[in-house]
């Protein structure tokens, strides 16, 4: 088997807060997460906000690294490098965030900002040579020749995003993470942006981690769904697995709380609704951290932490003592 | 259109122009609607499509530089011509509102008590003890659990479904015939979205209220509406009946909008269908169809000449200069 571009073994992103004069609380923003992910492939993110989605986005790109276990990308360790030594693997791994208009440096025009990532990693390139490619990448991503000295403010939300897209793919990454990259955007815009995302990945043989909390949007995009809860893995399948069979009950609750945009479809589904909120994470739930809004909880999902097995039905991986 | 006595609101070609520095922006055009009394209507359009200036012109919520024309008619009386002091009294009596972010709408230095029993005693003249009564009732009726105590609580001390939960709570205080929803459940995760939703179908149910729910979401739409408005640079494309809207969309917008929102009951294999270029910028209207830049059954006319909204018999409406059976 050929080495997986991108490999977590175990990761754990803890903070530690100052709780009082002497005491201390820690919060296990992501608690033991693993996984492969092959060249060209995509894998979903979801969770509801706090379940550590974002943070493990930042592990894996070494802005927070994780407390303890282990990530390879191409099979080299980034774990335990140093931010110099991170440095030509950040090449590799670019981000495309949220805001579009926020991630964008309000006084460079849209080549500037485009450029910016060549000069950064690419010094020896000509200016002609990067003012071809910046062309390139506009007309890629669907931006117009003669918006190149433009400033962000002059464009819409979803202009921005191919901006952001633009400069992600200036250095040729091969993973690309892309934290909510429409939840931001007008409907008819994001159809626009992951039809591009899709698009692009096809041709330059990209890898995404796509984070988000619509799971409409991850079903479309993903190859692989991992669904978080409080800094766990609650559940990891193909797409198609997880959503034609969510053995999870925490994965059964999010997709039925989806409103479905069809009136008779929506009449006719019958939702069991969550109980209750989101608990601290500074105090989760002993055991399953799920179980307090769990409609199947028992007595013994407190005890231990169920570990992620294959369940029985399917290939999905679970953690649920039931499922 | 004219006045209906069953109608709780009817709104008639209203307008609303801010004046800017950069000149005058046309933020509504000429919408018009009815609501009946206990209905539940739901106005779509993504950002600047003017659904929010809509309802904020309705209850004389506008921005300082705002203006509001046409007619806003609450059970009989014109809202627009009213004096701030009587629309005060209205806004108390008949309309509650909730908006999309409770943390901003909640006032953080004060007991959720404090904030309650405040309208009841200013617009109902009641005492601080029947008011805190009707706090901890209304409180109970939106399922905030141990309302008793919890009433005494702050702001920061609930979660942001319980917050809309309170705010919910606020806007039927003095039993409004009606709810102005702003993107009621936008800002909150998927699962507490689901349980703020089944509480407005609850309200909807066992009060009565005629509710207008803003939103972006056709999902939220579709599971909580009667009726449906799609709205677009400031203008209603589109209104009908939620099924209709839905199952035979009559506008070149309202088609794309449905077809542009990956679902999750259907597979993800194909392409997304989109609506090519971008979002109309308010400051620069096309002279025709708001939409005409966009739409795949553009014609000459369309760029030259705003369409009118036109309501036929069955309250169904739209604004499209092609025929119906003309469309793609």
């Amino acid at each position: 088997m050929s080495t997986p571009l991108l490999q977590l073994d175990d990761v754990r992103v803890h903070f530690t807060l100052a709780d009082g004069l002497f005491g201390s609380k820690v919060l296990k923003a992501v608690d033991g997460i693993s996984f492969t992910l092959e060249a060209g492939q995509t894998l979903g993110v979801v969770g509801e906000s706090g379940c550590g989605k974002s943070t493990l986005a930042r592990a894996i790109l070494g802005i927070h690294p994780p407390t303890s276990g282990r990530i390879w990308l191409e099979g080299e360790e980034l774990t335990g490098k140093s931010r110099r030594e991170l440095r030509p693997y950040r090449q590799a791994m670019q981000v495309v965030f949220q805001d579009p208009l926020a991630s964008l440096n309000p006084r460079m025009t849209v080549g500037e900002a485009i450029a910016e990532p060549l000069r950064v990693f690419k010094p020896e390139m000509s200016a002609a040579d990067r003012r071809g490619a910046v062309r390139r990448l506009m007309d890629l991503v669907g931006l117009l020749p003669n918006q190149i000295n433009r400033y962000p403010h002059e464009f819409s939300g979803g202009q921005c995003q191919r901006i952001g897209i633009a400069r992600a793919l200036a250095v040729e990454p091969k993973l690309l993470l892309c934290d909510e990259p429409v939840s931001a955007l007008d409907v008819s815009i994001q159809a626009q942006i992951v039809n591009l995302l899709m698009d692009l990945q096809q041709e330059m043989g990209l890898a995404m981690v796509f984070i988000a909390h619509d799971l409409a949007v991850v079903r479309h995009i993903s190859d692989e769904v991992l669904v978080m809860y409080l800094g766990r893995a609650m559940e990891q399948a193909s797409r198609d697995e997880l959503y034609a069979r969510p053995q999870h009950p925490y994965t059964q609750a999010l997709i039925d709380a989806v409103p479905i945009p069809d009136p008779v479809r929506e009449r006719a589904k019958t939702v069991t609704l969550l109980r209750g909120d989101l608990p601290s994470p500074l105090a989760p739930p002993s055991g399953c951290v799920f179980r307090t809004r769990c409609p199947r909880a028992e007595a013994i999902c407190a005890d231990s932490v169920p570990g992620l097995i294959g369940s029985q039905q399917g290939n999905s991986r679970v953690a649920c003592k039931f499922a | 259109m004219s006045s209906h006595p069953s109608h709780l609101l009817e709104v008639h070609n209203l307008r609303v122009r801010f004046d800017t520095q950069d000149g005058e922006v046309e933020a509504v055009n000429g919408v018009t609607f009815s609501l009946g009394a206990g209905e539940t209507l739901g106005i779509v359009g993504e950002s600047g499509s003017g659904k929010s200036q809509t309802v904020l012109a309705i209850t004389g919520l506008l921005a300082g530089n705002g203006r509001a024309s046409g007619k806003v008619v609450l059970q009989g009386r014109d809202l627009l011509t009213m004096r701030p002091r009587e629309l005060n009294t209205v806004r108390g009596n008949s309309i509650g509102m909730v908006f999309q972010d409770p943390m901003t709408s909640l006032n953080p230095y004060l007991r959720i008590s404090t904030q309650l029993t405040e309208s009841l005693m200013i617009h109902r003249g009641m005492s601080r003890a029947d008011a805190l009564a009707r706090a901890i009732e209304v409180l109970d009726a939106v399922h905030i659990p141990d309302a008793k105590n919890r009433v005494h609580y702050y702001p920061h001390e609930f979660s942001g479904g319980m917050r809309q939960r309170v705010m919910i709570a606020m806007a039927l205080l003095c039993k409004p015939q009606l709810i102005i929803a702003d993107e009621p459940t936008t800002a909150l995760d998927v699962t507490v979205q689901a349980q703020i939703l089944r509480l407005l179908d609850e309200l909807k149910r066992d009060f009565g209220v005629a509710i207008i729910l803003i939103t972006h979401d056709l999902g939220v739409v579709a599971g909580l509406c009667d009726k449906v408005m799609v709205m677009y640079g400031g203008q209603v494309m589109e209104a009908n009946t939620l099924d209709a809207i839905f199952a035979t969309p009559q506008h070149p917008y309202t088609r794309g909008l449905l077809r542009s929102v990956p679902r999750l009951d259907t597979a993800g294999e194909t392409r997304l269908q989109t609506i090519p270029g971008n979002p109309p910028d308010l400051m620069h209207l096309p002279v025709g169809c708001p939409f005409s830049p966009r739409c795949p059954d553009v014609e000459s006319r369309c760029q030259s000449e705003r369409p009118m909204l036109r309501y036929q018999e069955d309250d169904s409406a739209r604004a499209c200069h092609r025929a119906i059976e003309e469309l793609s």
